[in-house]
């Protein structure tokens, strides 16, 4: 085990801890323990920046079952490592900002702490791992935290609700992407991420290629909230606050971002890969940003927010997937959406960590985060209004802030598109960045909406259930000042990510596009000249205040009314539908009659059986080596028949115990024309003494009554009886008359030949019973024992006065 | 005459299979104990009935049966004696208890 490995398991193993120093050391608060973890994670990792920035990569390997091929192997490059620092990173300042906001003796802390640990370690897990069924089992455990944490304050009905939602989906994804991965294995031969690159050429022309990419899909869609699995994510912000802000905006939503970004070097390059994740982004980003211009909590609102920026990165993705058709280093048209999409991941974790804080931050003081109660609250909480004004800005995508930078970055790679002549992208091309446009508009929008209604108009103290409004303590505000530093120092600087961060990370993401030693070209503008890119932000602005301005107007729209999302009702419609469809199935089936469920068993064999026999040209009668029939035995079929087709007719009680008896004497009356004498003695012995049981117990029996029964029904019986006994005749005959076919020799002739030699008796039948064979009528006087006792408990064991009687 | 006995297990099962699906609970323990004689004859004679003498050494001048369906069965009836014995005091002790051997009044709680 190298040090990485337990860098990617120290989080489980200080989880370990968490309960007993929360319960030995109560007077400190437990977050200051695990606050020393994520920073030094996030400090060991930052030595790995100068191995991943020249090109280099790290390969750990342990082997976890190897006969399977599934090794614990840790493989950091510039994707992985981008991801590393911002989990460790942003955690760090969680964990401090949530030392503040969970308040030490009212909450549970150790719960918390674990809960988020476990969450960590996970996370670590899923973007350091090279084997892609580590890469899952670390992909569920993110979802179970995420579910603990969502439902962390389990008594309130909102939080279970959601954090049940969130599992389902993400749950269902996950199982998806396990299907995806075992085709891939099965396509390939390995779970390693790297040689699945490396067979990418197989992977594409297999004919699993599109069930594998689908399903793999299926779970990176379900993680980050891609439309229409998004609807987890705005009521997974019942959690606390720094819950949503690490996990629901930073670094769990962005699995499924990091999954695809990895993935992009087997399938990338195929135009199903292309539309799938391009449409799926601009939908996404669509539907979030004009959904998040409804919500009135501010929560809401930053949960649709995120909806929509995971769309424009993950269509990004999709876009610049493109560079594998054309193989080319030096293309800088699709290479602008790669470098665009790492850059907007590493802006959206830092402005949308610390808008979180800040609402946090409001909650916490006043008590809401309704925004029709909320206002004016700039004077009162200036670092936090201001915290909010950086945020909002980058979000909005202004100059100078590090989301401008992204957001002219995503319009010229979505622009670049319309120079692409594959895929049919000269005819649907134009679509893509008039989509772009308009979610922009409405991004802007609703970020004037959410800065404007808080922090000014009116304050009015009475709307609000806390009594004094005031600036939240210092270490708050520690977290999002320098989540909010950090956005402003890389929209100033942003060359200080360039090949340090950045240029790793799209190497990692689109691998063997360079050649070895060549670098990608990352240069981030604030000036582009008069390109097409300005006119639209110019545009952006323009149309979004124009909007904002007229908002009174469409306030009272249904449009604007209506804050759920119309997905929820296919959701919760479909839940309750699958219960309800699920017991009416389980009512009309299960009905509890004896009688049904023998129809089932009988239907079932008869159709089974006769499909056989239709499918394989049975029955085989052929030719029937028939013994003659001597002229008495018509007469005991005769009276056999007789006898045993009345009995079912018969309602006197004697009568049908006798003529019961009756078809037992004819039996053994068979056997001793069958030549078996001691069948006959068995058979004669047991019959009377089963009619003699039969007496006795028919003597505390009611009688029996002449059974009342639809016609259809008794119609239905007969059906089921009359098949079930014609099929037994036909298997039987064929049987026999395929036994005769083979004409293998009996083994009779063995025990006919021993019988004396070996064991010394004359009466083969029961030399085999006791010697041959001898095991058998052991077991079965063990049956006949154990018979005798449950007969015997049967009648003694009386519990008188209990319910279960 | 191994055609007419298979002919004859078969009225036996479906006459079984009938009384299986009553609803007096007597009435599917005589149904069980029928099957038990149909599954006797099949066993006996699907091997194939050929004329011969008791599988005693010694006894008869035809070579004797086949023995071994024989110990077969006899292992069968005596489990499907205990089997029916014990059904039987079951439906004896069902009625006691609860009152009735009918199948449509023994469905349990709605909730099991």
């Amino acid at each position: 085990m190298s040090l990485l490995h337990w860098a990617v398991l120290s989080p489980f193993l200080v989880a370990i801890l968490i309960p007993f120093l929360y319960k030995y050391m109560k007077r400190i608060h437990t977050g200051w323990f695990v606050l020393l973890l994520p920073f030094a994670l996030f400090i060991y990792f930052l030595t790995f920046l100068p191995v991943t920035s020249s090109g280099e990569t790290i390969l750990e390997v342990l082997p976890w079952v190897p006969s399977l091929g599934i090794n614990f192997s840790v493989y950091l490059d510039g994707l992985s490592l981008l991801f590393v620092l911002l989990i460790t990173g942003i955690g760090a300042l969680v964990v401090l900002y949530s030392i503040y906001y969970l308040a030490k003796g009212k909450e549970r802390l150790h719960n918390f702490y674990v809960y988020l640990l476990m969450f960590m370690g996970a996370m670590l897990g899923v973007v350091l791992s090279d084997n892609l069924i580590v890469v899952y089992v670390f992909w569920e455990v993110t979802s179970i935290a995420s579910s603990l944490l969502i439902s962390y304050w389990y008594s309130r009905e909102k939080s279970i609700y959601g954090a049940q939602k969130s599992m389902y989906i993400t749950v269902f994804g996950g199982l998806s992407m396990l299907g995806g991965f075992s085709l891939l294995y099965v396509i390939t031969g390995t779970f390693s991420i790297r040689e699945l690159v490396a067979n990418a050429d197989l992977i594409i022309t297999s004919g699993l290629f599109l069930p594998a990419m689908i399903l793999v899909l299926l779970g990176a869609f379900t993680k980050s909230a891609q439309f229409p699995f998004h609807i987890w994510l705005p009521d997974a912000m019942e959690a606390p606050t720094p819950v949503s802000a690490y996990l629901h905006s930073a670094t769990m939503v962005k699995a499924g971002i990091y999954l695809v970004a990895r993935l992009t070097g087997v399938f990338g390059g195929t135009p199903e890969w292309f539309w799938i994740i391009t449409i799926a982004g601009l939908t996404t980003l669509l539907w979030g940003s004009v959904s998040a211009v409804r919500q009135k909590d501010l929560k809401g609102i930053l949960a649709f927010s995120t909806v929509s920026q995971l769309g424009l990165i993950m269509s990004l993705l999709g876009v610049g997937s493109a560079a594998f058709y054309f193989q080319d280093g030096d293309n800088a048209l699709y290479k602008t959406a790669i470098l665009a999409a790492v850059f907007h991941l590493i802006n959206h974790a830092t402005f949308k960590g610390s808008l979180f804080m800040a609402v946090g931050i409001i909650d916490h003081e006043t008590g809401t985060r309704d925004i029709r109660k909320l206002g004016g609250l700039m004077t009162i909480m200036p670092v936090t209004a201001t915290i909010s004004l950086v945020g909002l800005a980058s979000m909005a995508g202004l100059p100078p802030f590090n989301g401008f930078l992204s957001k002219e970055l995503f319009f010229t790679g979505m622009l670049n598109v319309l120079d692409y002549g594959i895929f049919h992208l000269e005819t649907f091309g134009l679509i893509i960045p008039i989509v772009a446009w308009v979610a922009s508009v409405f991004t802007f929008l609703y970020c004037l909406i959410m800065f404007f209604r808080t922090f000014t108009g009116k304050f009015d103290i009475s709307k609000l259930k806390v009594k004094h409004v005031h600036e939240a303590p210092v270490g708050m505000l520690i977290s999002p000042v320098v989540l909010g530093l950090l956005v402003i120092i890389i929209g100033l600087f942003p060359g200080i990510l360039a090949y340090s961060i950045i240029a790793p990370a799209i190497s990692a993401i689109l691998p063997g596009i360079l050649a070895a030693g060549e670098q990608f070209d990352v240069h981030i503008y604030h000036w582009h000249g008069f390109q097409p890119e300005l006119w639209m932000t110019i545009g952006v602005i323009i149309l979004g205040v124009l909007l904002f301005l007229t908002f009174r107007k469409w306030e009272n729209s249904a449009f604007y009314r209506g804050e759920r999302d119309l997905f929820n009702y296919g959701y919760d419609y479909g839940y309750d539908g699958l219960i309800k469809g699920s017991q009416w199935l389980t009512r009309i089936q299960m009905t509890g009659r004896l009688r049904d469920y023998f129809i089932y068993m009988c239907a079932f064999i008869i159709l089974l059986m006769g499909y056989t026999m239709y499918r394989y040209n049975l029955p085989d009668i052929g030719s029937l080596d028939l013994s003659p029939i001597p002229p008495f035995m018509w007469l005991i079929f005769i009276v056999f028949i007789s006898s045993v087709v009345v009995i079912p007719f018969l309602q006197n009680r004697v009568a049908v115990i006798v003529v019961t008896g009756v078809t037992g004497f004819i039996v053994a009356l068979f056997f001793v024309i069958f030549r078996a004498p001691d069948l006959a003695l068995t058979q004669l012995l047991v019959e009377t003494v089963t009619v003699i049981l039969f007496m006795l117990v028919f003597y505390h029996l009611p009688k029996l009554q002449k059974e009342k029964t639809a016609i259809g029904i008794k119609l239905v019986k007969l059906l089921i009886a009359g098949g079930f006994g014609l099929m037994m005749t036909i298997i039987s005959l064929s049987a026999f008359s395929l036994g005769q076919e083979a004409n293998f020799p009996s083994i009779a002739e063995f025990f006919i030949e021993n019988s004396k030699e070996e064991a010394g008796g004359y009466n083969v039948v029961n030399v085999i019973l006791v010697d041959f064979r001898g095991l058998d009528t052991m077991l079965e006087a063990l049956v006949v024992a154990i018979a005798t006792l449950s007969v015997i408990s049967l009648i003694k064991l009386r519990f008188k006065g209990r319910e279960d009687v | 005459m191994e055609t007419l006995v298979t002919i004859l297990a078969g009225v036996l099962v479906t006459v079984a299979t009938y009384l299986l699906l009553s609803k007096s609970l007597i009435r599917v323990v005589i149904g069980t104990a029928m099957l038990t004689h149909a599954a006797h004859l099949l066993i006996i004679t699907v091997p194939g009935l050929k004329i011969g003498s008791v599988p005693i050494l010694g006894e008869g001048d035809a070579g004797p049966v086949d023995a071994l369906p024989q110990a077969l069965i006899l292992t069968s009836i005596v489990i499907g004696f205990a089997v029916t014995a014990v059904s039987l005091v079951l439906t004896y002790r069902t009625y006691q208890e609860i009152g009735t051997d009918k199948l449509d009044q023994l469905r349990g709680d709605q909730d099991e």
